[in-house]
């Protein structure tokens, strides 16, 4: 696609050759605990080896999907987090289509209630990676009147990125968004096809879906219609981590144990922030923490860890008793959050 | 650790969801916040005990009605292998998302209730798994403990199974007696079955073959996307991107890009940021090649002796998958009047319509029934005409390259599911064939004006005197596979128990009676007719006859087996590893094909049709020569060829 007939993002990230990339993976080790900086973590100097058994499989499938997208669909995008799972999926885009660049830009939603951490990963990793990024947020939605913040205390804003994203997709006439959603998180997204259709509103038929069958991606639609296309669908939690360490991918900091100040609220551990005030009633403490998942400050839990590099966090996952969105305050709402919230489009 | 994919299909009555359940508890792929979720949603409901079926049915839709609607996947892993698991509803309502299920799956679970054996949903499943060429089947005899764990059950529902599975194209079946509820043969050997000696559930998942379905011989790369750069490194890249769907490929050999048909070289392949000699099935790259040639999405690389069909008439099974029917388009013209679909085929999409239905298939008691179009569910073969021609191979052979889509262009729905089957034939071509296949007597009357002379001593005279029965055994493999080596060894087993043999090898007749032919498919075909004949004659006579052929093609080793009364043609598959039978080579015939000195080379150059149901598997690069012959031996024993069976 023709990037250039896109609107400028809030932020635009000057192209780089892909060659400026390879040299990387010499790079000199950090230290991994360095913590609240945003420095990326780097855990390795040596290069890496040439995967084997399932994580080949897995990465030559996701490849196959990335270039289906940019072989279908004429402007697509990479629905950009800041977590680990659209790290991946970045990291694999940039795989697919090496030595070129990869053929769309990263779109963020930004909530504006991110760790900042994150933000300055994002644009750390667009810098190398040559890609535009695209940023739409929150609070533009709410100051045009789009949206309403909830009223409460800490407010969440995970249901409202719903209109902003949707938004974007229109405003940008964005036809196939891909994002790091994984069949193994949830119940509703077990369900999910690789190539996902939505509605002229943006809305997810679970019940009436298209059979896929075998590799074989029918991204066709009608002009106002687009597609979610999750290429690391049969990924696992294990085997993100398991592919991180192998192919020594940097990482925001948040996801290795690291001291801050957090409250404990309705058995969430909420890191203290901007965002995040403590409640009377609640003690701030001090803990050595890390994250499974990031989203927003203010509905990722963080849980007590000491596991500082990946090889503990492997261990932690492959041991670990509750689901990676177990901490996550907004999967608690009902039984069927995550269906409901994909049904009006959510990601 | 390596990947397993498979499926399972059937409703909550037939505990399948308890088995998967059970499967994830015990491999521990269930957290305990999932569980916790599924108790509080189970008492909530008021049901007695923990549902784990509210772990695989993740729509609301299906908690609230308690039935699995669409395909879910679950994943789980041992330090051996990580498994995709998808799990299919097992209502005839929803045979589409069966098929959804069994597409990319390498084994199928069959689930059978113990007490009510062999029931139409198993056997519709079956058919499904073997319409999908599902490369194994486990059946998994359910609620053993609701039968006592008694043996002589369980003995009889494999009993029905198999009688059931011979009308099937299934090649690999297991048998495993579980208690799904109580764990007993899922992870660990039940206490409860001491009769049983099999592998566990979770131990043959985790060791069968998984290689079985992959097709690496024929290398096919369909070309998904072309790769340009422009960069310090690389002045004006130009690769193309794509899955090699099957076979392998090194740097330097030639290729041909179809549909242009211009020749080249592979002067690189690029895995993400490694540069690499060679590549293989399943491995996604980025071809460089040393000519510039136009090529963009949708053209195939393959090898300049080993082409797929190119038609625009397709002969295929379709399942369709959509409430809309489907729309016949009688030609009147060349063009089409809107009952039309697109037919997307590996990385292809072109313009098609279905012309003519031959018949629809009863998905539980498999007859062929008329019928005037195909309904959402229905399976049926039809003849289907394409606007572009398609590069394809049978589905048997290549599932990659024999599957196709067909997507409505007004409603852009996908609505069916193909399989190809061969190039469109004529309906008069195909009433004839199926004559032949039900009269099989039929295909040797080639000169149909010689009379049978009446013999005087006729074959069980003969069997009677030498105190064995007669035989054909057809040994068909690879070159260096190993197919005279163990029939040699047969033999020598074979003289000294006093049987009476009788060999015809490749090269013997290719020097005599058959010197007069060459290598061409036409050829091989008439080679493989005059060895059928003098095998049968022999057989007549009272031998147990051992021809070893690599005989290639599956229709030439049916006609071969049409000449013989059934039960007395052995169609034995000497399978091995084709670089293995390259590092064998013992007549160096695979380094002359490999540089292009003998044309249509099986395995280089032609293609080899695996068999779909041989008698027996022989894998040579896994058993001694003298183990297989002994183990045929034993077999030939226990069907009352020879003696020294049971009887």
């Amino acid at each position: 696609m023709d990037d250039t007939t896109l609107p400028a993002g809030v932020e635009t990230a000057e192209a780089r050759e892909a060659a400026g990339l390879r040299s990387r993976a010499g790079d000199e080790e950090q230290d991994a605990d360095s913590s609240l900086t945003g420095e990326p973590v780097r855990t390795q100097v040596r290069p890496p080896t040439p995967l084997t058994g399932h994580l080949r499989q897995l990465e030559a499938e996701a490849i196959y999907v990335l270039r289906e997208v940019a072989a279908q669909f004429e402007r697509p995008c990479l629905l950009f987090s800041g977590g680990k799972d659209s790290i991946v999926c970045a990291h694999l885009a940039r795989k697919a289509f090496t030595p070129g660049r990869i053929p769309f830009p990263l779109l963020h939603i930004d909530t504006g209630h991110n760790f900042p951490e994150t933000l300055a990963f994002r644009d750390e990793l667009v810098k190398v990676l040559g890609v535009r990024l695209v940023v739409r947020s929150v609070q533009d939605s709410i100051d045009a009147g789009r949206v309403q913040e909830e009223p409460d205390g800490d407010p969440s804003r995970n249901r409202l990125q719903t209109v902003t994203l949707l938004d974007a997709v229109a405003e940008l006439r964005i036809d196939a968004a891909v994002g790091g959603a994984r069949r193994d998180e949830e119940k509703a997204r077990a369900k999910e096809r690789f190539f996902s259709h939505r509605d002229g509103f943006g809305q997810w038929d679970p019940k009436n879906q298209r059979p896929e069958l075998w590799n074989l991606f029918n991204g066709r639609k009608l002009n106002n219609e687009h597609f979610r296309v999750f290429p690391i669908s049969n990924w696992t939690e294990l085997d993100i981590w398991q592919y991180i360490a192998e192919q020594r991918i940097d990482l925001p900091s948040l996801y290795f144990a690291h001291e801050r100040e957090i409250v404990d609220r309705d058995g969430i551990l909420l890191a203290v922030g901007a965002y995040v005030k403590p409640r009377p009633g609640e003690t701030v403490r001090r803990e050595r923490v890390r994250f499974r998942t990031i989203g927003d400050m203010t509905c990722t839990g963080a849980f007590r860890s000491s596991a500082s590099d990946l090889t503990d966090i492997i261990e932690e996952v492959a041991t670990a008793r509750i689901t990676e969105r177990g901490d996550r305050a907004d999967d608690r709402r009902s039984e069927a959050a995550m269906e409901d919230r994909k049904r009006l489009g959510y990601f | 650790m390596d990947l397993l994919r498979f499926s399972t299909a059937g409703s909550v009555d037939d505990g399948k969801s308890t088995l998967i359940g059970r499967l994830l508890y015990d491999s521990k792929a269930i957290f305990e916040d999932q569980l916790e979720a599924v108790e509080q949603a189970s008492a909530a409901r008021g049901d007695p005990s923990v549902d784990l079926a509210l772990l695989t049915d993740g729509l609301r839709a299906e908690r609230e009605q308690g039935i699995t609607i669409d395909v879910a996947y679950r994943y789980t892993a041992t330090p051996k292998r990580k498994f995709i698991i998808a799990d299919t509803p097992g209502h005839i309502q929803y045979t589409r998302n069966m098929v959804t299920g069994a597409s990319t799956a390498d084994l199928a679970i069959i689930l059978v209730d113990a007490r009510k054996g062999v029931l139409t949903q198993s056997k519709r499943h079956s058919f499904i798994a073997s319409l999908l060429q599902i490369p194994h089947v486990v059946v998994a005899v359910n609620k053993m403990d609701l039968v006592g764990y008694g043996e002589a059950r369980y003995q009889e529902i494999v009993a029905d199974y198999r009688a059931f599975a011979a009308k099937l194209n299934v090649r690999d079946v297991v048998y495993i007696p579980i208690a799904a509820l109580h764990g007993d043969n899922i992870v660990s050997q039940s206490q409860n079955m001491p009769w049983y000696h099999g592998a566990t559930l979770l131990h043959h998942l985790e060791t069968v073959n998984i290689g079985a379905g992959r097709n690496n011989v024929d290398f096919r790369l369909p070309i998904q996307y072309v790769i340009r750069a422009n960069s310090a490194v690389d002045l004006d890249f130009r690769g193309f991107a794509g899955q090699i769907v099957s076979g392998r490929i090194a740097v330097g050999e030639e290729v041909v890009a179809l549909p242009a048909g211009i020749r080249s070289r592979v002067a690189g392949i690029h895995r993400g940021d490694e540069s690499c000699e060679r590549a293989a099935a399943g491995d996604g790259v980025v071809i460089t090649l040393e000519d510039e040639i136009d090529i963009s999405r949708g053209d195939m690389l393959v090898r300049v002796r080993n082409l797929p069909h190119s038609s625009n008439q397709l002969d295929a099974t379709l399942c369709w998958m959509n409430e809309e029917p489907m729309k016949i388009e009688w030609p009147v013209s060349n063009s089409f009047s809107g009952q039309w679909y697109w037919l997307q085929q590996s990385t292809r999409r072109v313009r098609a319509s279905v012309q003519e239905l031959n018949y629809r298939i009863n998905v539980d008691t498999m007859h062929r029934e008329d019928a005037q179009t195909l309904h959402l569910n229905e399976i049926g073969r039809g003849q289907i005409v394409t606007t572009e021609p398609l590069f394809f191979d049978s589905y048997q052979i290549n599932r990659a390259t024999g599957s196709f889509i067909l997507i409505d262009p007004h409603t852009n729905n996908t609505v069916a599911a193909g399989m190809i089957r061969d190039r469109a034939r004529r309906v008069s071509e195909l009433v004839q064939k199926q004559e032949e296949r039900e009269a099989p007597s039929l295909r040797s009357s080639r000169s149909s004006n010689v009379v049978w002379e009446p013999v005087a001593v006729t074959r069980p005279m003969r069997e009677e005197l030498n105190g064995h029965g007669a035989a054909v055994l057809w040994f068909t493999g690879l070159s260096g596979s190993g197919k005279s080596t163990v029939a040699k060894a047969l033999e020598q087993k074979l003289f000294a128990l006093g049987v009476r043999t009788f060999s015809l090898d490749g090269d013997n007749v290719r020097h005599g009676l058959n010197s007069d032919l060459g290598f061409g498919a036409a050829a091989r075909t008439e080679n493989i007719r005059r060895v059928a004949e003098v095998a049968r004659l022999a057989f007549e006579h009272g031998n147990v006859v051992l021809c070893t052929f690599i005989s290639p093609y599956a229709e030439d080793r049916e006609a071969a087996r049409a000449l013989a009364p059934e039960g007395s043609f052995w169609e034995l598959f000497v399978k091995c590893d084709v670089e293995i039978c390259k590092e064998r080579d013992p007549k160096g015939l695979y380094e002359r094909a490999e540089r292009g000195e003998i044309p249509n080379f099986t395995g280089v150059s032609a293609p080899y049709e695996e068999p779909v149901q041989p008698e027996m598997v022989l894998e040579t690069d896994r058993h001694s020569a003298d183990e297989l012959a002994q183990r045929i031996l034993e077999a030939l024993a226990r069907a009352g060829i020879i003696p020294g069976g049971d009887n």
